[in-house]
């Protein structure tokens, strides 16, 4: 195909692409380094709305906290739907005949939206009214029937397993893929040696599926850094209760479109910066980490 | 190991294609279909049971939105003895959810729409030049699957401003069909690659145009990927909440997720029609996923490299 004739296929999408997506997220940085008063922007300010984010009210108190529900949501998600994902994936291996059906059914919740699921569950657990504590009491688990998303101690582990609860059938999948993907051969031999089904995982399965984690672990830490919708639906913008629910990404949301703050945008950008900052680091860095696993695994 | 799981699952969902049909075959011979299963009974009633709790909370959402709130409220864990739409007809009409459903119906399917065909194009021109700029379009584009979007929502913010598009649906519209440039023209690319070139250059010597080429004979070859592209991105589009939450601001051009908001924040005590509210947002994506099984999977996986 000639150049001019590519260039004329690709011109609508590079256009849309350009317009919508590119040139936004290029200004979204530059915003962070200017003064802003209102939408009106001043003179170059340096990194002075990262010192805000630092040492000024609320990004002082509020910041570290959100980070660290993030982190904490990213852990909690990674080592529950890990552990459920392979193992179910694991079980269902030589399941040829239900295995299509059940990968189905477990896929079936990360279809709907994350503000459905939010408000479903905060239904469901409704200390009057909800199904859950409802069902806890009639089976003789009075102590259990607990207002779970009422309590600060519990509210963020309620949004982090109901998040598990709703992405496990990805793992599930991926890891399904992969397990299908190690040569029977290998695994087969291992057996007619003497190693027992333990061994034959820890030892052949498990290494070969390291890429298969690697990439389930890159897209678990940009979901759970970016976690938005979820939480706004648990606790609405200000993470209830007590900002035991707040998220980075909540906290964004305030400054940039609710706090009146005069300089909101520069604030806010520069909160935004950091986030992708954090995202595009900890994914190059896993990338990496892993390409050069892989690099080893086929030497 | 990324990219060729990917091009075989998504070629998995597109058994009209030599290529695909190959890949599905020669996956079921390798197929993990002999051998005794790991674990036996007790495992099969652990799957049956993860199963249950998977949709356990789906089901009583659907049971209870068929329940009047008395019902529901005397008698949380009851079933719907006595069936009634009353809840629906509620949400539907004082619940706005009917003009959020026609929103979100008309955003999400111009988006999809608007998103493969330039999506197609673009992938086509990619697959068939040699010229350096490709590559480096290629990759720009490519980049754009790495990228959180969501975090430009204030440039959008002001960008909308300025050219008269917040509370405006076809805005909200071109912004989603931006959005799934990368991954369509990610997958469908992929495909355009496995055609054999043979076929233009008959095309060629009978007198077609580039255009004429695309439309009458690359297009219908990759119908089966383009079904995978639109069914998978609907999703994301349909659920999403940041992009109508800051750029709409009249309730009669709310989607639905917003739309969800507003309900709850002023019913937070009608439980039978909220949970009818609940199921309407989500009914047209359990649809999808009921005749679109095979793409939806596929695109979970082909999301794999991303």
């Amino acid at each position: 195909m000639k150049t001019r004739t590519g260039l004329a296929f690709l011109a609508p999408a590079l256009i849309l692409f350009g317009v919508f997506v590119l040139y936004p997220m290029i200004t979204a940085f530059s915003y962070a380094f200017f003064e802003w008063q209102g939408t009106s922007r001043q003179g170059f300010a340096g990194l002075a709305n990262f010192e805000a984010l630092v040492n000024r009210a609320p990004f002082k108190t509020d910041l570290p906290r959100a980070l660290l529900h993030n982190v904490l949501f990213f852990l909690g998600t990674m080592i529950v739907q890990n552990t459920i994902g392979l193992t179910v994936a694991t079980l269902l291996h030589r399941r040829a005949r239900t295995r299509r059906m059940l990968q189905t059914l477990y896929a079936m919740p990360y279809l709907v939206s994350p503000i459905v699921i939010g408000y479903l569950w905060t239904l469901l657990l409704s200390p009057t009214f909800g199904p859950v504590n409802q069902l806890l009491t009639k089976v003789g688990l009075e102590q259990l029937a607990l207002p779970w998303l009422g309590d600060p101690k519990t509210a963020l582990w309620v949004v982090i397993l109901v998040s598990v609860w709703q992405w496990v059938g990805f793992p599930v999948l991926l890891y399904g893929a992969a397990l299908g993907g190690v040569p029977e051969e290998l695994t087969e031999a291992a057996r007619v040696d003497g190693a027992s089904h333990g061994q034959v995982f820890r030892r052949i399965t498990l290494p070969l599926l390291v890429p298969a984690i690697g990439t389930v672990s890159v897209l678990t830490f940009i979901f759970a850094m970016e976690a938005f919708a979820l939480p706004f639906a648990f606790g609405g913008s200000t993470g209830n209760p007590a900002g035991a629910t707040d998220f980075v990404s909540l906290l964004f949301y305030r400054s940039a479109f609710d706090s009146g703050a005069v300089d909101a945008i520069g604030t806010s950008s520069a909160l935004a910066t950091v986030l992708f900052l954090i995202i595009f680091g900890g994914a190059m860095a896993a990338t990496k980490v892993l390409r050069r696993h892989e690099r080893q695994m086929a030497s | 190991m990324t990219t060729t799981l990917t091009a075989a699952d998504a070629a998995d969902a597109a058994p009209a294609t030599p290529a695909g049909e190959t890949t599905a075959k020669q996956r079921r011979r390798r197929g993990p279909t002999t051998g005794t299963p790991v674990g036996g009974v007790g495992a099969s009633i652990l799957l049956w049971g993860y199963a249950v709790l998977a949709l356990a909370p789906l089901v009583i959402m659907v049971l209870n939105s068929f329940r009047t709130n008395a019902d529901f409220i005397t008698n949380p864990l009851g079933l719907p003895t006595s069936p009634t739409v009353a809840a629906y007809e509620e949400a539907w009409t004082v619940g706005s959810f009917g003009t959020y459903f026609a929103n979100s119906l008309a955003v999400t399917a111009g988006a999809v729409a608007i998103s493969t065909a330039v999506s197609t194009m673009a992938a086509y021109g990619l697959a068939r030049s040699r010229a350096r700029i490709f590559r480096w379009l290629e990759s720009l584009f490519l980049s754009g699957l790495m990228l959180p979007i969501h975090l430009a929502i204030l440039p959008v913010f002001f960008l909308f401003d300025g050219i008269g598009l917040i509370d405006s649906r076809l805005g909200l519209a071109l912004m989603y069909a931006a959005a799934g440039v990368p991954f369509s023209i990610f997958v469908l690319t992929t495909f355009f690659r496995q055609l054999p070139e043979e076929l233009e250059e008959a095309a060629v010597l009978d007198g077609a145009s580039a255009w004429q080429t695309f439309t009458k004979i690359m297009v219908p070859m990759v119908r089966p990927a383009l079904a995978t592209v639109a069914v998978f991105r609907f999703v994301p589009i349909w659920n999403d909440f940041l992009y109508p939450l800051v750029l709409l601001r009249s309730e009669s051009n709310y989607t639905l997720p917003v739309g969800l908001t507003n309900f709850f924040g002023e019913n937070a005590t009608n439980y039978s029609a909220l949970f009818a509210g609940l199921v309407i947002t989500t009914i047209p994506l359990i649809l999808l996923f009921l005749v679109a099984t095979k793409q939806i999977v596929a695109g979970l996986t082909a999301g794999m490299s991303k």
